[in-house]
């Protein structure tokens, strides 16, 4: 049998995320066809193309599937899905809101946030905020999953230059229409993908103060983060959310700012490689998890560590 | 219109859980349960819409054994007209969830189901999507705002990227995520209320639906733990230590 995975992308560019769901589908061991559904979006199969390790790009390009909408894209999942053993997608807000309407279409339990593959039909998944680890395993015949990207290295790309196939576009079900889009912009990498995270919480006081953060992170080359509790507060937008309901992110260094380190937050960095955290009382929670702890007024200690570095 | 609304009971978010010592499942041993955060959110947000005047009324509905009565109570004393019990095992898996859902839609014919996103002990966000997909319905997954507006909901979602806005025909099926709205607290008076309203029961056997499991739980066990780490007693020591025993900046 196969395995499909489905690309996420804007039309115009392949998110890393697929790379990281390709590697976990290379693990399966099967030969894998990678779905590109889309509109105008031709940049995204070349992309792709040169993913190594995956057999087959099919693209099926029409106007419906421009905005990535679930309603649309599951039929056309759906009239291929039978050739698969295993469908995959990264466990994104967009992977998470498509594929459990995809399991459902085809009677399967979908299995989410799979970090490790034990073998075809067994895997593991954080549960409980990530307190707990279980080992599942699926009777179903299509296995539907969406894989964790930080647990899970990035595919290679460049060199290969797979054969590229079509898929019949389904009709569309005009169930729901797109509206509009605010999305960040910003310079700094993208959190998912950084090496260096700075993250700020409660303790920041404002909006205004995560401009010392942003200062500390352009030091770094680093992405800026945030606890739902600063994001709650209005400081900064939702997508910076790290945690149990925001991001999940491994960075190879945490800097927690004014972060008291809830349950739920650690859940979306505790497999960071290194944290630092800096913190007023000596009491917070965050140090327990932290290799380098400075209890600090972060509003000391952030000024000098963008002036020291 | 009438509005369903999904609830399931789940360990308080407050505790850290951890697993059993046999490594069979997770340790619940009296263990505080509460609403699922994301549940009582879509609560207060179909109570809104009724105290609005868009509602005529709020059912809430949970799958699972006989003490998720608590829960449906308690959504109840937040202003949930009455209460629907599916009689199953406590552990149930989101597409037999759905079914069951899908089973009362049919009897109800909610113009707006409203779930939670993701059930904060299974972390699967996954229910709302498939009850969605049953029903034949729009979906607006982790929705951060919703407005109603005659036969369509105007949806804004949290995603990765930021915040996207999606139109959808009613019915349809719509997730909360944690910035939709900030739920109230119950006063006395209404939960004594809530005590009268109607709680009907029914069984999967009731409603034909098989709910046997199609993954199975191997085993649970804890994450890898890191490993303790030092206070550091200044920044200069924090900078030579990233640098020279961490070796995480240049
Ligand atoms: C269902 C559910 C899901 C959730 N999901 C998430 C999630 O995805 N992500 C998330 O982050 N949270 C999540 N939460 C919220 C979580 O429980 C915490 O409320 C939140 O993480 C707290 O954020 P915080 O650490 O910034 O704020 P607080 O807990 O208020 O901590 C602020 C910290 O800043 C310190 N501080 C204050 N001033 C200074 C100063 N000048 N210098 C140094 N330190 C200072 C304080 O000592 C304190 O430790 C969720 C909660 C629920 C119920
Ligand atoms: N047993 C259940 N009874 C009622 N509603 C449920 C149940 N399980 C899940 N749900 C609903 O589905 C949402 C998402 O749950 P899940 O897909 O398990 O993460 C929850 O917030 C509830 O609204």
């Amino acid at each position: 049998m196969k395995t499909l995975v489905i690309a996420e992308h804007d039309n115009q560019q392949l998110k890393n995320a697929t790379l990281n769901a390709v590697t976990a589908a290379i693990k399966l061991g099967n030969p894998i066809d990678v779905l590109i559904l889309g509109h105008q979006c031709s940049t995204v199969t070349e992309q792709a193309s040169t993913i190594e390790g995956i057999n087959t790009v099919l693209t099926s390009d029409a106007e419906h599937f421009e905005h990535q909408l679930a309603e649309e894209l599951t039929p056309a999942i759906q009239s291929i899905a039978q050739q698969y053993s295993h469908v995959l997608a990264a466990a994104t807000t967009s992977g998470k809101n498509l594929l459990p309407r995809v399991a459902a279409v085809l009677d399967v339990q979908a299995i989410s946030d799979v970090q490790e593959i034990i073998d075809a039909s067994t895997f593991k998944r954080p549960i409980y905020a990530g307190n707990v680890i279980a080992t599942v395993q699926s009777s179903d015949p299509i296995k539907v999953l969406t894989v964790r990207a930080t647990a899970f290295d990035p595919a290679a790309t460049g060199s290969a230059q797979v054969e590229q196939g079509t898929v019949d576009a389904t009709t569309p079900v005009k169930l729901s229409s797109f509206v509009s889009e605010a999305l960040a912009e910003s310079d700094r990498p993208e959190l998912t993908a950084a090496d260096i995270i700075v993250s700020g919480g409660r303790g920041l006081g404002s909006g205004e103060s995560f401009d010392l953060l942003y200062t500390l992170a352009d030091k770094l080359n680093a992405a800026v983060g945030a606890s739902r509790a600063a994001v709650d507060a209005g400081y900064v937008p939702n997508d910076m959310q790290v945690g149990q309901t925001g991001k999940i992110v491994a960075p190879s260094l945490y800097i927690a700012a004014g972060i008291s380190g809830a349950i739920q937050h650690l859940a979306g960095m505790k497999d960071s490689k290194v944290i630092v955290a800096i913190n007023k009382d000596e009491d917070a929670p965050i140090f327990q998890v932290a290799d380098y702890g400075l209890v600090a007024d972060l509003f000391d200690a952030v000024p000098e560590l963008i002036e020291k570095l | 219109m009438k509005i369903l609304v999904p609830i399931k009971r789940v360990v308080d978010y407050n505790i850290k859980v951890r697993p059993k010592s046999d490594g069979s499942d997770v340790d619940l041993a009296n263990a505080k349960m509460s609403i699922n955060p994301f549940c009582e959110i879509a609560v207060e947000e179909a109570v809104r819409l009724k105290e609005q005047g868009i509602a005529t009324e709020v059912i809430v509905v949970s799958v699972g054994d006989k003490k998720c009565h608590e829960q449906l109570r308690a959504a109840m004393a937040l202003g949930a007209d009455r209460g629907v019990h599916i009689e199953a095992e406590p552990i149930i898996e989101p597409l037999a969830v759905a079914k069951c859902l899908h089973a009362i839609v049919k009897k109800e014919e909610p113009k707006i189901v409203l779930l939670g996103k993701q059930s904060i002990d299974g972390d699967n966000n996954q229910t709302g999507q498939m009850l969605a997909a049953l029903m034949g319905v729009g979906q607006g997954t982790f929705a951060s705002e919703l407005k109603i507006a005659g036969e369509q909901a105007e949806v804004t979602r949290e995603i990765d990227g930021g915040l996207q806005t999606l139109s959808l025909s009613l019915p349809a099926v719509i997730t909360t995520d944690l910035r939709l709205n900030e739920p109230r607290y119950a006063k006395l008076p209404d939960i004594m209320k809530a005590k009268r309203k109607p709680l009907d029961t029914l069984t999967l056997d009731e409603l034909g639906i098989d709910a046997s499991p199609r993954v199975t739980q191997l085993s649970v066990e804890s994450p890898a733990q890191r490993q303790a780490g030092i206070i550091v007693n200044s920044v200069d020591e924090l900078i030579t230590k990233l640098k020279d025993e961490a070796k995480v900046i240049s």
